[in-house]
C-alpha cells in the first residue's frame, strides 16, 4: 500500500494513513536552520503547511514561531516521523523534543496538499 | 491540482452524506473502515458534526445552526433535554458539570461528547421541532448571524429577520451551493446598531436607505482567520430587502465558481478580494451572477453603530432590559463564555415560557436574551435565583468575557480557554476597578490564531501562545489592546507577546490602573488606545504574578483531556463504542 499523508482540519494535524499522528501546539527545537536568530530555534508548531513522503521519511512544512525570540514564519522541510514499512503502514514519530535538522529540498516524492 | 479534500468533496457530499452518516451510526464506530476515517469526518461536518481531538477519537462536537440566533418557543427545552441526555463524557468539566450548551460566537449551539451511535435519535429530536445540525460546519453556507433582537428592537429600520429566514430557508440544504471552495458565512441586519458585525463576514447586508427606500448595503470578504484579518469590503451595491436573496445566490456562486479550490489556506472569499478588489468584485457579479441592474450604495447608518465599539454608550452588547417596540421587554442574559449547564438550559426553557413567549435568541457575544417579556413580568422574572448566575447586570468582566474552545475539544488550540478565561473574570470582577464611565470593557481569549473568538475586536485581545518559565514550558497568551467594531472598525494591536498565562490577570490590572492614571478627560479606553504607540502601551502592559492561581499552565493539549485526573494520553478510554466502552484501537 502507498503512504498516504496529509494535513486537515487547517493543518491542525498530519494523518498518515487515517491514522492522527502529528499535532500542532507541540516544541520543537530546530538547528541550524535560518529561521530565526536564535542558535536553536525554540519553535511552536501552528499549522502544518505542506506534508509530503520521502521514503521512509514523512515530512512537513510547519507554520508557527519561535518562542524565544519572536519571530514567525514556516519552516523547511521537517522530518516529523518515519513509515520504515509501506505494507503494514506503522508510523514512528520522532521525538520533538530533541533537535532537528530542517532542509531545503527541491524534490519530494510524493508532494501532498 | 485540487486539494484532497475536494477529491473526497466530489466523491460525496452535501445532502447524501447523511445516508452515509445514518447507516454507520446504525452499525456503530467501527462500521467506519478505517482508511475513510479522514474522508468520513471532513465530510461528517456538512451535517454540523466535528470530530473531537486527539485523545478524544469516536466523539463529536455537534454544532446546531440556529439563523440569527432565534429559538422559538418549544426549542429551548429540546436543546436542554439533548444535551443533558447525550452531550455527557466520561470526564465532568470542573466549571461546568457533567452536560452543558455552548452559545457561540455566530448565534450557533455547539455540544461535546456526541457518540455516533446517538447521532439518528438526536436528529430526530431535533428536527421534530424545526432544529438541525444541516451545514453548521463544512465548506456551505454556515449559520446566518444578524442583529439578534430583529424584529423586535426599536433601533430597527428594516425588518431583517423574514429576509434572514428566507436566506435560511433558501440556502439550506441547497444543491446549486452545497459544495463551496469553504465556509460562507453571511450576516444581515436591518439595525442601526451594528450588531450583525458585518465586517468581519464573507458576505454582508447592512441597513441603508436609497431614494427613499430602505434595504441593504452589501460588503464583501470579511473574516479574522490566520493572522489575516480582513474587513468586509463595500462594493457599492443597495439591495431593496425583497432582492437580497438575488444577490446572495449571485455572490455564493460567484463563491462556487471563482474560490481556490487548490489550496484551502486561500480558499475564503477575503483572499479573492484581496486579488481582485471590490470593483472587479462588483463587475464579475453584475455580468455574470445576476440578471439585474445592480443599484449602487445606499446611504449606510455606520456612523450611530455602538455594537462593540468601546464608545461607552449605545449598545455595546445585548445584556440588560430593553424595551421592544411593542411595549413588551427583552432581558438580556449574561453567560460567561457562553456556556451554560444542562440543568440551567431547562430551567431557562421554563422560565421564558412563564414569563415571555418561550422565545429565547442568543447573540454574538455568545449571551441568550429572554424576549416579549411583559412589563408588569418583569421584577418577578428578574428576581429568578436563575439570574443570580446569569445577571442582566454583571460586572463588565463578566459580560465583557469571550472564549473559544481551545485545547478541550479543539485540534487546532494551542490552550485551554474557558475555564482559564472564567477563572480570570472572576478574579477581575474582586481586584480590578474600572473608572466608573466604563461599564464596556471586552476581553476576548481565542485559543490559537482561527480566532473563534473574534479577539482582533475586543479592547483586550487574548490568543493562545506557549512561553518557557524557568525552562519549561507554559502556556502562555499574546495580549492585544484597542480593537473594536463601528463607523471606524480597527483590529487590536498586538502589544505584548507571549506573557505565562498566570500573568494575565496581572498585565490587565495594571493596565486598567495605568489607564486611569494617564487617560486625559473623558477618553474610552478604544481612543486612549489609539493615540498612543505600541511602546508606550507595551510599558502599560505589566505582567506579573498575583494571587490569581492558573490550573492550566501544563501544556494541556497534551492530555486526553484536561481536567481528567489521569490526564495522559495513555489513560484515554477512547475510542468508545455506542455505550461508552473502550474498544480496542488501532494506535
Ligand atoms: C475543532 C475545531 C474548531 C472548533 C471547535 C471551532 C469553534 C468555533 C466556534 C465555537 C465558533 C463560533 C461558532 C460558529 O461558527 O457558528 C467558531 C467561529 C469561528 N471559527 Fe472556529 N472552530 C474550529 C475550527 C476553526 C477553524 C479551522 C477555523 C479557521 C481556519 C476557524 C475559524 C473561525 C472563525 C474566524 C470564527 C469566528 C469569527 C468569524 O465569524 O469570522 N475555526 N469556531
Ligand atoms: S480559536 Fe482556535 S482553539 Fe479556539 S476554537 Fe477556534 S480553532 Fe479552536
Ligand atoms: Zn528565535
Amino acid at each position: 500500500m502507498t503512504t498516504d499523508v496529509h494535513q486537515l482540519d487547517d493543518g491542525a494535524w498530519i494523518s498518515v494513513n487515517d491514522s492522527r499522528e502529528v499535532n500542532v501546539s507541540d516544541l520543537w527545537l530546530l538547528a541550524r536552520s535560518d529561521f530565526c536568530g536564535c542558535e536553536t530555534t525554540d519553535f511552536l508548531a501552528e499549522g502544518f503547511v505542506k506534508v509530503g513522503v520521502d521514503y521512509p521519511d514523512i515530512q512537513a512544512r510547519i507554520a508557527g514561531q519561535c518562542i524565544a525570540c519572536g519571530e514567525s514564519g514556516v519552516t523547511d522541510w521537517l522530518t516529523v516521523g518515519r513509515v520504515v514499512d509501506p505494507e503494514s503502514g506503522e508510523f514512528y514519530g520522532v521525538v520533538h523534543e530533541s533537535v532537528h535538522f530542517p532542509e531545503k529540498r527541491t524534490r519530494l516524492a510524493h508532494p501532498e496538499e | 491540482m485540487p486539494s484532497k479534500v475536494e477529491k473526497w468533496k466530489d466523491e460525496v457530499y452535501g445532502n447524501e452524506i447523511r445516508e452515509h452518516l445514518m447507516e454507520f451510526a446504525e452499525k456503530g464506530w467501527d462500521a467506519i473502515p478505517e482508511d475513510e476515517h479522514d474522508a468520513w469526518f471532513e465530510r461528517f461536518k456538512w451535517w454540523g458534526l466535528y470530530h473531537q481531538r486527539s485523545g478524544q477519537e469516536s466523539y463529536f462536537m455537534m454544532r446546531i445552526g440556529t439563523p440569527n440566533g432565534v429559538i422559538k418557543p418549544g426549542q429551548l427545552e429540546v436543546i436542554g433535554e439533548v444535551a443533558k441526555e447525550y452531550a455527557t463524557g466520561p470526564v465532568d468539566n470542573p466549571e461546568f458539570g457533567e452536560a452543558y450548551c455552548d452559545w457561540t460566537t455566530r448565534q450557533s449551539i455547539q455540544l461535546h461528547w456526541i457518540k455516533l451511535e446517538d447521532i439518528p435519535e438526536i436528529f430526530e429530536k431535533l428536527e421534530a421541532v424545526g432544529l438541525g445540525t444541516q451545514q453548521a460546519c463544512g465548506d456551505s453556507w454556515r449559520n446566518i448571524v444578524g442583529c439578534p433582537v430583529a424584529g423586535k428592537d426599536k433601533h430597527e429600520h428594516v425588518d431583517a429577520w423574514p429576509v434572514a429566514e428566507d436566506l435560511h430557508e433558501t440556502f439550506k440544504g441547497n444543491d446549486d451551493y452545497s459544495n463551496l471552495p469553504r465556509k460562507w458565512k453571511v450576516a444581515i441586519a436591518g439595525c442601526d446598531e451594528g450588531c450583525g458585525q458585518g465586517d468581519i463576514n464573507d458576505l454582508a447586508f447592512e441597513p441603508a436607505e436609497k431614494d427613499g427606500e430602505l434595504g441593504f448595503n452589501v460588503r464583501i470578504g470579511g473574516g479574522l482567520s490566520r493572522k489575516e484579518p480582513r474587513l468586509a469590503r463595500d462594493i457599492d451595491v443597495w439591495v431593496p430587502p425583497e432582492q437580497a436573496a438575488d444577490v446572495a445566490h449571485g455572490m455564493s456562486a460567484l463563491f462556487r465558481d471563482h474560490g481556490d479550490r487548490e489550496d484551502r489556506f486561500n480558499a475564503r472569499i477575503k483572499f479573492l478580494m484581496d486579488e481582485w478588489g471590490p470593483e472587479k468584485m462588483r463587475s464579475v457579479l453584475q455580468d455574470d451572477y445576476v440578471d439585474f441592474e445592480l443599484e449602487t450604495a445606499g446611504e449606510d447608518m455606520r456612523d450611530q453603530y455602538s455594537y462593540n465599539t468601546g464608545s461607552q454608550d449605545g449598545h455595546n452588547d445585548h445584556v440588560g432590559i430593553h424595551e421592544q417596540k411593542d411595549g413588551n421587554y427583552y432581558v438580556g442574559l449574561n453567560v460567561l463564555v457562553g456556556r451554560m449547564g444542562a440543568d440551567d438550559v431547562l430551567e431557562l426553557a421554563e422560565l421564558a415560557d412563564e414569563y415571555g413567549s418561550g422565545e429565547v435568541r442568543l447573540t454574538q457575544r455568545q449571551n441568550i436574551i429572554v424576549t416579549d417579556v411583559p412589563e408588569e413580568n418583569l421584577d418577578e422574572f428578574t428576581s429568578e435565583p436563575l439570574l443570580e448566575n446569569y445577571s442582566p447586570d454583571p460586572s463588565p468582566f463578566m459580560r465583557g468575557s469571550i472564549a473559544c474552545t481551545g485545547t478541550e475539544y479543539c485540534s487546532l488550540s494551542i490552550v485551554e480557554t474557558k475555564n482559564r478565561q472564567v477563572r480570570y473574570a472572576r478574579w477581575l470582577k474582586d481586584n480590578v476597578e474600572l473608572p466608573e464611565d466604563h461599564k464596556d470593557f471586552h476581553i476576548h481569549l481565542s485559543g490559537c490564531t482561527a480566532s473563534c473568538a473574534q479577539p482582533q475586536i475586543a479592547d483586550v485581545s487574548l490568543r493562545g501562545m506557549k512561553t518557557r518559565k524557568d525552562g519549561e514550558p507554559v502556556e502562555a497568551l499574546d495580549i492585544g489592546l484597542g480593537g473594536g467594531l463601528g463607523d471606524d472598525p480597527r483590529f487590536a494591536d498586538w502589544v505584548e507577546m507571549r506573557v505565562p498565562a498566570d500573568e494575565v490577570p496581572g498585565a490587565i490590572k495594571n493596565l486598567v490602573n495605568n489607564f486611569k492614571e494617564a487617560r486625559e478627560g473623558g477618553e474610552t479606553f478604544r481612543d486612549f488606545v489609539e493615540d498612543r504607540d505600541e511602546e508606550t502601551l507595551a510599558e502599560m502592559v505589566d505582567p506579573e504574578e498575583t494571587d490569581y492561581h492558573d490550573p492550566y499552565m501544563h501544556n494541556t493539549k497534551m492530555t486526553w483531556y484536561p481536567y481528567a485526573e489521569d490526564d495522559d494520553m495513555q489513560a484515554s478510554p477512547a475510542p468508545t463504542n455506542g455505550q461508552g466502552e473502550p474498544l480496542p484501537s488501532d494506535d
